[in-house]
């Protein structure tokens, strides 16, 4: 640390210096255009409402759906009845944001078996972007697939050996 | 259509979903024309943001044109080249009314902490984004903005989300002439902190990483002192040495949830994903700066707990400050400094991909292949 030299630059050199300043920019006070609006509540008028064409989950933290959302991947098999039950808890709750990420990967599980019930098989390298490894950062890629592939056959051979080892003597 | 498809953690691909209709009187359909990665996608793409579903599409960093309009859109027009804010606001709740149009409430139902935002989780709304070649824009004429005509289609797409973001960050942290202004993160989003940090009459701009190329890249365009944290030792120590022992006047936070330099935090925040993301960034900012500064946080974390040092926040007598981006809010005095040449930030875009090599583009921007710096998708329609 001793050694790192600092250079500091000429603020009057830099184009646009100081066109922004505002002395009366208080961070104390947040940045919005107040109006108090807030005190009367949820009295503003509202948008039209969306119709609900697809099942939507609300947070308990609020009365209603909101104006517009989102129709994207409707909650749907087990991750769905996870998901709905995390949305008895509200956004401050373990309760909430545990079982969410849980849903998550049980999706993950379902996205394979929604691909494969289709007929398709997944190609997870090129998901995984290994064609831009290849093209990028192939001797990284490569060491990585070596050492995979090692410590994967050292523990297939530890496993082979552990159960010739355990049968019983004829 | 074409569109980008989350299967899971670090797997995205190409599929074929079907066009988004009007679904909203004030919808707007948009044949997307450019769309970025964000830094703040690697979170979602990581796994990392709950009630992320496979099957989703991500982008909330937008240019493109309109297709076709609700019947209860009045000022935006089939034909409009647009550049979308990434934050969906309706222009009516209390929020919005006070430009706050980050926090919109009529927006999201699944989480009242966070407005909608395209393409990011259920628990920003459940949109649909715009890694695809067309896509759903409610409340058409509150976000969207024409793109004047003499701007460069890269300069707009960039204003969605990386300009404004950046320049809310400096603007958060109150900077008064002569300040020493500390950036933690050279990505793109702290590669514009540090730009706007002069605008706000910064004295002294320190940017702190650990990629060597961006941190080359940010010490010539802010141009600010750049270091990289792994020859520093102690981060901490080297920014209250260089500070004459005080501290930075103003520390931003432009990492979020995937920092790294810390053993603790990295194995909760994303290898066990116990926290809502490592959090080194933040406690080396709230650590960093003075008593009675400011610290700005547009780094995104998760919605769950997160370690950070906030006895030392009360005993130094700090400010935090952080918001998503209100877009709307910022855009025509951006759009000034971009046509005026005092921003340039499509000097930040380092790679044109096509669309349907998003898992490469992916894998670029999250693992910084290529001296990435920026990745946008190219549409096979903007294109030809």
């Amino acid at each position: 640390m001793e050694n790192i030299e600092t250079r500091p630059i000429d603020p009057a050199q830099v184009k646009g210096w100081g066109v922004d300043a505002d002395p009366k920019n208080d961070p104390t006070y947040p940045i919005k255009r107040r109006n108090d609006g807030e005190h009367e509540g949820y009295s503003w008028e509202r948008p039209p409402q969306q119709p609900a064409s697809v099942e939507v989950l609300h947070s308990n933290e609020r009365p209603n759906l909101s104006a517009t959302f989102g129709t994207s991947t409707p909650p749907a098999g087990l991750s769905g009845v996870i998901r709905r039950a995390a949305f008895k808890y509200s956004e401050s709750s373990y309760g909430h944001w545990l079982p969410l990420m849980l849903a998550d990967r049980v999706g993950v599980v379902e996205g394979y078996l929604e691909d494969l019930s289709r007929g398709h098989v997944p190609n997870v390298f090129a998901e995984r972007g290994w064609k831009a490894e290849w093209k990028h950062n192939r001797k990284s890629l490569v060491t990585r697939v070596a050492v995979g592939a090692f410590l994967a056959g050292t523990a297939f051979a530890i496993l082979r050996g552990r159960r010739s080892n355990s049968r019983p003597a004829r | 259509m074409l569109a980008m498809n989350y299967r899971g953690p670090l797997r995205v691909r190409i599929d074929h979903k079907p066009e988004p209709q009007i679904e909203h009187p004030q919808d707007a359909v948009v044949r997307v024309t450019r769309s970025c990665i964000c830094g703040s996608d690697l979170h979602l793409y990581n796994g990392s943001v709950p009630d992320t579903r496979p099957g989703m599409t991500f982008g909330h960093e937008v240019t493109g044109v309109v297709e076709e309009v609700g019947p209860g859109v009045e000022k935006l027009k089939v034909g409009d080249q647009v550049l979308v804010p990434f934050n969906i606001a309706c222009g009516k709740c209390v929020f919005c009314q006070q430009e706050l149009y980050g926090n919109c409430h009529e927006s999201n139902s699944q989480a009242t902490a966070v407005g909608g935002i395209f393409g990011y989780s259920h628990t920003a709304g459940g949109y649909d984004g715009g890694q695809a070649e067309y896509v759903r824009v409610p409340y058409a004429d509150v976000g969207p903005t024409v793109i004047p005509e003499n701007m460069d289609p890269d300069d707009a797409v960039m204003l969605t989300d990386v300009v404004p973001t950046g320049y809310q960050a400096a603007e958060m942290g109150g900077i008064q002439p002569g300040d020493t202004v500390v950036v933690f993160g050279a990505g793109p989003v702290g590669i514009m902190a540090a730009r706007c940090a002069w605008l706000f009459g910064a004295g002294r701009v320190i940017v702190i990483d650990e990629v060597d190329y961006r941190l080359e890249f940010v010490r010539n365009y802010a141009p600010c002192e750049a270091y990289n944290f792994r020859e520093l030792g102690d981060v901490v120590v080297f920014l209250k040495r260089t500070t004459d022992w005080m501290g930075a006047d103003v520390v931003i936070d432009a990492v979020g949830a995937e920092a790294s330099g810390r053993v603790m935090q990295t194995l909760l925040g994303r290898k066990l994903l116990m926290q809502g993301g490592s959090a080194t960034a933040l406690h080396w900012a709230i650590n960093s700066v003075k008593k009675g500064g400011i610290v700005s946080i547009v780094g995104v974390y998760g919605p769950i707990d997160t370690l950070v040092p906030i006895g030392n926040v009360v005993n130094k007598g700090l400010t935090i400050r952080g918001n998503q981006a209100s877009v709307k809010r910022l855009l025509p005095r951006l759009i000034e400094h971009v046509q005026n040449g005092i921003l340039d930030p499509k000097a930040l875009i380092t790679h044109r991909i096509p669309l349907e090599e998003v898992s490469d583009a992916y894998r670029i921007f999250s693992a910084k292949l290529d001296n990435c710096i920026k990745p946008v998708l190219l549409p096979p329609s903007a294109r030809s």
